[in-house]
């Protein structure tokens, strides 16, 4: 079909001169409706009309994936000096002169003629459709459409809604194949799962067979249908838009995704993305969207319980835990307090967790602990983490310093695909778009990989000796899976960086946290580097920065230099660094301490050590456990049981990875008497006989502001108002002092593996055992049973192919597990996931040693 | 009768062969164009003023100069999905004289500077794959194409590539797609052109098969002797598919510009006439995009500008003939469903206002037609091709979805009696006759 397809050559040629044509600085200047404004140059002519208050009707068109100009829904009629035609918008760019209609009488019946189109085989279910009241189609076509429908003929079947994965229906009947999802699928998430098939009017979305859309990030195709073609399984026919009430907050993960709270009848029923520029651009990982369930779970805790000898127990045994009054539970909690702090002083009391609080809620335990109780025996990650001071002292950038065009990025961590799904998308936007060179430095092939510029592979054990040579250019002999030439590369990309980032996390739980320190020392060498922290645990970054992490005072200051300032906020103050959870645990069984606080954590299941953390659950003389959830180690060890207000319930601020604060805010109430982590902190104070000194969030969130340089921008008012949230910024501590590097010395070589053993990785998944996933009836599916992942040529030598069982032993112990062969994993290493049901790996790992070598056997 | 350039092997049956091909005077061109710059062959080729044979008419030499400067590699892609109703041109020039396109491609390259070239062949055209993958391999072999061509520093490789039947590939972008292994779906143009922007995101010339085949007669003989033929405007012959109701269907080669429609039609050294001595009722002069043209416009030359005019256009080079038995209301039924079927479904009015046209049409058809329908079958398709003008305008991304709006502009006033009497059923003899004259 040549013929007329050339003629459009001929008649646009000098268009594109045009469109291309260099735009004047102040902006260029265009006349929509009659009206002259000045546009960004370069901007799209949709959004410059949007920015002017102009809206033009779209389906097709996302501002964050690429314009496709398929629905035509936003013609307009636009005259670039030849005459009026009619153009879509979403594919135009603003051109000086540019004359636009969005109302004349011919772009007003282009759009009645789309809609109508649009309509023909659009079934008019609204009444039973989920998106009904919120359709896009729904709303343009009252705006925009016609009033009635000429199309007597059948319209289009299809079997009517299809699982394309666990959590994601399709409609075909319902699809206006506007490319979105598509789009979605394969630019943003990277998992080109679904696709179109068929043509012309059979066109339809669907998946291959047998090949379903199982993408971490499927939710966010729902959000952006604009019909109901695409439904979430925890959301169908559960409400109607307008039975919603919602309000805008920040999903507790370490990226602090901006989402929209929405609940009907005093239930949340669904988490929205909100685009912010800054941090989520509208994305959320599936894990986080679909979590609500977790909260509105019936397993959530309504009540405090106590084992055993509570008022009218039914098992005066004391074996069980069993309901309480809060009076009770209370009295008894800061009675093992008071009566520890009094027997074996302040440091025979320990706190464990805290990542899963407002920044309010940390503060007040912080407060609770250091500046009442007075021990420093606090700690908000389970081992798995960075040392806080580490933390703490890293000079920080923002998602969008690292992501700027042109920049590098080195990347330490576990896979960010898994672990900090928004960050992912981010990065691989930064890296497919943006050209930022990004340099991976992990065990394993991650999601990036294929975007990295260099990945490279480092054995666990050697990332201090990688990182050095990379600084250093110095790289000596290959260094195990890394070459000099990558270690070359490398070190020139670096060096030459002008916008340098380092990400960094901790790539294996089978690996001491020395080698990621060692290689943060190494990065932080180099003039102007900033570092981006990926731990992962929740609202970790605000624990850090507001004192639950032994040695460490609210504001990112050290115990030892603030003591004289913060004595006069605080009435007390720990007399020396406190224990980190590891010490905690051990503490507690050998009988040091006494009272251990599980602050919402779950040692028995998240600390490396499973065999210490029990022997310190029953070493323990009290374990108080504040928690939504009845995890393992409060079944196993917890005697008093405090209920606490989850997300979605409670009112405070987050802070993210990069220190950006951003407002939590209440839209239901929390289940049975459970209430707010603070609120436990200021009654257990209160019946220590001491005083917290607040009564309301903000009182505490301006108390923070007031005791902390750190948070000094950050008042409630401020909080509530900012638009991107407000940037914990470092430099302004001033009367803090500063940190300086912890000096490790010459980072070691860990020994090299024998030809018989495999490097053991400990690694995360985005679906796992966790108490928050498993209490999703969505998500607990998706968490795949444990296996070993081996490299196509392991198994090849050992004889084993998927799904056979072997025997993994280290010199500590021994366990089995089924085989998964892939390519993604490193020759030498054996890849286990944390927390994965039939196979937990922990038991392999000596905490003492840098790294586990495994011997992997046939049975 | 006017001298013959891409057909004049069609009366040798082995000219696919090399040796033929040789013996005839083949690859003299690029023996020739070797001992001269790429800037002369170039200029060699502008100054024949060339037009593309794939439908739009743009002089080739032209678009050659399009490859931003500096910017490499680009590439040469050949458009060999011809697939509108009644074209077949190519088809023929690709089975009878495979290495005439081929030298035309080493010509092409050369001039402006391509080392690869991709030949694109419809899915559906076996025949024609075999003999230019026959040719391939035989010019490989002797050294016509490959690295360093006849012993110089010009080098070219020609890949075969097979289309998966899809019309819409034929456009130029979609076939881009294809190529790349994407569903074949036009891009959008602006922003950009395949001479810019074009496969692998490189500089690309798309040409017509017809379009290279001219090349090396006009490298051989020179732009003066291609320009002494045809009109005005229009230099050189041009080939026409004729098919339909006429006595002798067939491809004609003919001076372009100068012979009409008439001519071609009823001259017997052509297609000799409407068949069974019936009078002509329409005839469609560029193919099934084409709007259709009427006994008035018979005498009007087979030239770009003069078609133009006209209010239709030459397009692909198909001339369909239906006689006075034609059921207008069925022949367009035709025509629509073919591109409802083809449409690719990446745009709305397209996707959805073609297969709406073609069950209007089909209900009508079936009897079950409303008086309404009328004003319908217009508006909609007003909302693909507003006003239904010529050349058309569109709300679609490729001209397309206009296309299937032609065939029903060309009659839906003119015949509105056809389109009554199977609303109506007023007369169903008419149904009956048309109907017997279709299956005729």
């Amino acid at each position: 079909m040549s013929d007329a397809t050339e003629t459009t050559d001929e008649i646009e040629t000098d268009e594109v001169e045009e469109v291309e044509a260099p735009a004047p600085d102040p902006g260029v200047e265009i006349t929509v409706n009659g009206q002259s404004l000045h546009a960004t140059p370069g901007r799209m002519l949709i959004d410059a009309c949007e920015d002017a208050g102009v809206y033009i009707p779209r389906f097709c068109y996302h501002p964050r994936m690429t314009p496709v100009g398929m629905c035509r829904m936003c013609l307009v009629e636009v005259d670039t000096g030849r005459g009026p035609a009619l153009q879509p918008s979403c594919m135009l760019t603003v051109s000086p002169g540019m004359t636009v209609e969005t109302e004349s009488d011919a772009t007003k019946k282009a759009q009645d003629g789309v809609l109508e189109l649009l309509l023909i085989n659009h079934p008019l279910d609204c009444p039973v459709c989920d998106k009904g009241g919120e359709c896009p189609l729904q709303d343009q076509t009252m705006s925009y459409g016609p009033g009635e429908s000429r199309f007597v003929e059948e319209k289009r079947h299809f079997e009517k809604p299809i699982p394309i994965s666990e959590n994601v229906y399709l409609d075909r009947e319902r699809c206006i194949l506007c490319d979105r999802c598509t789009r979605f699928a394969k630019e943003v998430a990277g998992d080109p799962l679904i696709h179109f098939i068929e043509r012309g009017n059979n066109t339809e979305v669907n998946t291959f067979p047998d090949d379903p859309f199982a993408s971490h990030f499927s939710g966010n195709t729902v959000q952006i249908c604009p019909v109901g073609a695409l439904t979430a399984k925890p959301y169908r026919f559960k409400a109607r838009p307008w039975d919603l009430i919602e309000i805008e907050s920040t999903y507790p993960n370490a990226m602090g995704d901006r989402v929209t709270v929405q609940a009907s009848r005093n239930e949340i029923l669904r988490y929205q993305g909100v685009d912010s520029d800054a941090v989520n651009w509208g994305w959320l990982a599936d894990r986080d969207r679909f979590s609500f369930e977790a909260t509105m779970a019936n397993t959530r805790l309504g009540d405090p319980l106590v084992r055993g000898n509570a008022l009218g127990s039914p098992d005066p045994d004391g074996s069980e835990l069993v309901s309480t009054t809060w009076s009770a539970a209370l009295g008894q909690a800061a009675e093992a307090l008071a009566a520890a702090r009094a027997a074996g002083g302040p440091t025979s009391i320990g706190v464990i967790g805290g990542a899963r609080l407002t920044n309010e809620s940390q503060y007040a335990w912080a407060k609770l602990a250091k500046g009442i109780i007075g021990t420093d025996n606090v700690d908000a990650q389970l081992g798995d983490g960075i040392p806080a001071d580490v933390v703490a002292a890293m000079p920080r950038a923002t998602i969008d310093q690292a992501c700027a065009p042109g920049g590098t990025v080195v990347l330490i961590s576990g896979d960010p695909k898994e672990e900090l799904g928004t960050l992912y998308l981010r990065l691989r936007h930064a890296c497919e778009n943006d050209d930022v060179t990004l340099i991976e430095l992990t065990p394993n092939e991650t999601g990036l990989s294929r975007h990295a510029t260099q990945s490279m592979r480092v054995l666990p054990g050697e990332l201090g000796v990688v990182a050095d040579a990379i600084v250093s250019g110095q790289p000596g002999a290959d260094i195990g899976l890394s070459t000099n030439g990558d270690l070359a590369t490398a070190h020139a990309a670096v060096t030459a960086a002008e916008n340098l980032t380092v990400i960094v996390g901790r790539t294996s739980l089978a690996e001491h946290a020395a080698l990621t320190v060692e290689a943060i020392n190494a990065f932080a060498r180099i003039d102007g580097v900033r570092f981006l922290s990926a731990l992962r645990r929740g609202n970790v970054h605000g624990a850090i920065d507001l004192g639950l992490a032994p040695g460490l005072l609210p504001g990112r200051t050290a115990l030892a230099s603030a003591r004289n300032w913060f004595g006069d906020a605080w009435q007390t103050l720990p007399l020396d660094t406190g224990l980190d959870t590891a010490g905690m645990l051990q503490a507690a069984a050998t009988g040091r301490i006494d009272v251990l606080v599980l602050l919402g954590s779950d040692p028995l299941r998240d600390f490396a050590d499973p065999e210490l953390a029990r022997a310190a659950l029953a070493g323990a003389g009290t374990v108080i456990a504040v928690d939504c959830f009845i995890n393992d180690s409060i079944a196993v060890g917890a005697d008093i049981v405090l209920p606490a207000a989850a997300f979605g319930e409670t009112a405070g601020s987050h802070t993210n990875l990069e220190s950006r604060i951003t407002p939590i805010r209440p839209l239901v109430t929390p289940p049975g008497t459970a209430r707010a982590d603070w609120m436990i902190a200021a009654e257990l104070a209160f019946r220590m006989g001491e005083d917290l000194g607040f009564e309301s969030v903000e009182a505490i969130t301006d108390e923070i502001a007031s005791v902390s340089a750190l948070h000094g921008a950050a008042t409630a008012q401020a909080i509530d108002q900012a638009h991107d949230g407000i940037i914990a910024d470092g430099a302004a501590i001033a009367q803090a002092p500063q940190f300086v590097w912890t000096d490790l010395g010459a980072p070691e070589s860990a020994i090299p593996v024998d030809s018989y053993s495999y490097r053991l990785v400990i690694d995360r998944t985005m679906y796992d055992s966790g108490t928050q996933t498993a209490a999703c009836q969505s998500l607990a599916p998706l968490a795949a049973d444990g296996a070993v992942r081996l490299n196509p040529g392991d198994a090849g030598r050992l004889g084993v192919v998927d799904g056979v069982t072997v025997r993994i032993s280290s010199k500590r112990a021994s366990v089995e597990g089924p085989v998964i062969v892939d390519e993604r994993i490193s020759r030498g290493v054996a890849a286990i996931a944390h927390n994965h049901p039939g196979l937990d790996a922990r038991s392999l790992v000596d905490r003492e040693q840098t790294i586990t070598d495994v011997r992997v056997e046939t049975l | 009768m006017v001298e013959k350039i891409v057909t004049r092997r069609f009366d040798n049956l082995n000219a696919h062969e090399i040796a033929e091909y040789e013996a005839s005077g083949g690859y003299q061109a690029l023996r020739a164009m070797l001992t001269r710059t790429p800037a002369e062959i170039h200029d060699e080729v502008r100054n024949a003023s060339l037009l593309g044979r794939g439908g739009a008419g743009f002089p080739a030499g032209v678009k050659w100069g399009f490859c931003p400067p500096g910017v490499w590699p680009r590439y040469l892609v050949v458009n060999g999905d011809e697939s509108e109703p009644g074209t077949y041109k190519d088809r023929q020039l690709l089975e009878r004289d495979p290495h005439q396109i081929i030298e035309g491609c080493l010509i092409a390259c050369y001039a402006v500077g391509l080392t690869q070239c991709f030949l694109y062949i419809r899915g559906e055209m076996a025949h024609a794959q075999e003999r230019v993958a026959q040719a391939l391999n035989e010019a490989y072999a002797a050294g016509y194409v490959g690295k360093n061509i006849l012993g110089t520093d010009f080098s070219v490789d020609i890949v075969l590539h097979w289309g998966a039947g899809a019309y819409i590939v034929g456009e130029e972008t979609a076939l881009i797609e294809s190529l790349e292994g994407n569903r074949g779906m036009p891009r959008l143009k602006p922003p950009f052109f395949p001479a810019a922007v074009g496969l692998y995101g490189q500089p690309t010339i798309v040409n017509n098969v017809e379009t290279l085949a001219n090349l090396p007669w006009i490298i051989e003989r020179g732009a003066d002797d291609f320009t002494a033929m045809g009109a005005e405007n229009s230099k050189g012959t041009r080939v026409f598919a004729v098919s339909g109701h006429v006595n002798n269907p067939g491809v004609f080669e003919v001076e372009f510009g100068v012979t009409t429609f008439r001519d071609i039609i009823e001259g017997s050294d052509y297609a000799g006439g409407v068949r069974n001595g019936k009078k002509l009722k329409a005839f469609i002069p560029g193919g099934a995009s084409a709007i259709w043209f009427f006994e008035e416009h018979l005498d009007l030359p087979l030239e770009k500008v003069a078609v133009d005019q006209a209010g239709s256009m030459l397009g692909s080079g198909a001339i369909v003939v239906m006689d006075e038995d034609t059921d207008m209301v069925r022949a367009c039924h035709n025509i629509v469903r073919f591109f409802a079927r083809e449409s690719c479904g990446k745009c709305t009015p397209c996707r959805e206002g073609t297969t709406w046209l073609e069950r209007i049409l089909s209900r009508i058809i079936a009897g079950h037609g409303r008086p309404s329908d009328l004003s319908l079958l217009t508006e909609v398709c007003e909302n693909i091709s507003p006003g239904m003008a010529w050349p058309p305008r569109m709300t679609t991304i490729c001209p397309l979805g206009p296309s299937a709006v032609s065939p029903i502009a060309s009659v839906i006033d003119r015949y509105r009696n056809e389109f009554d009497s199977y609303i109506t059923l007023s007369d169903r003899s008419v149904i009956e006759v048309s109907a017997a004259g279709m299956n005729a």
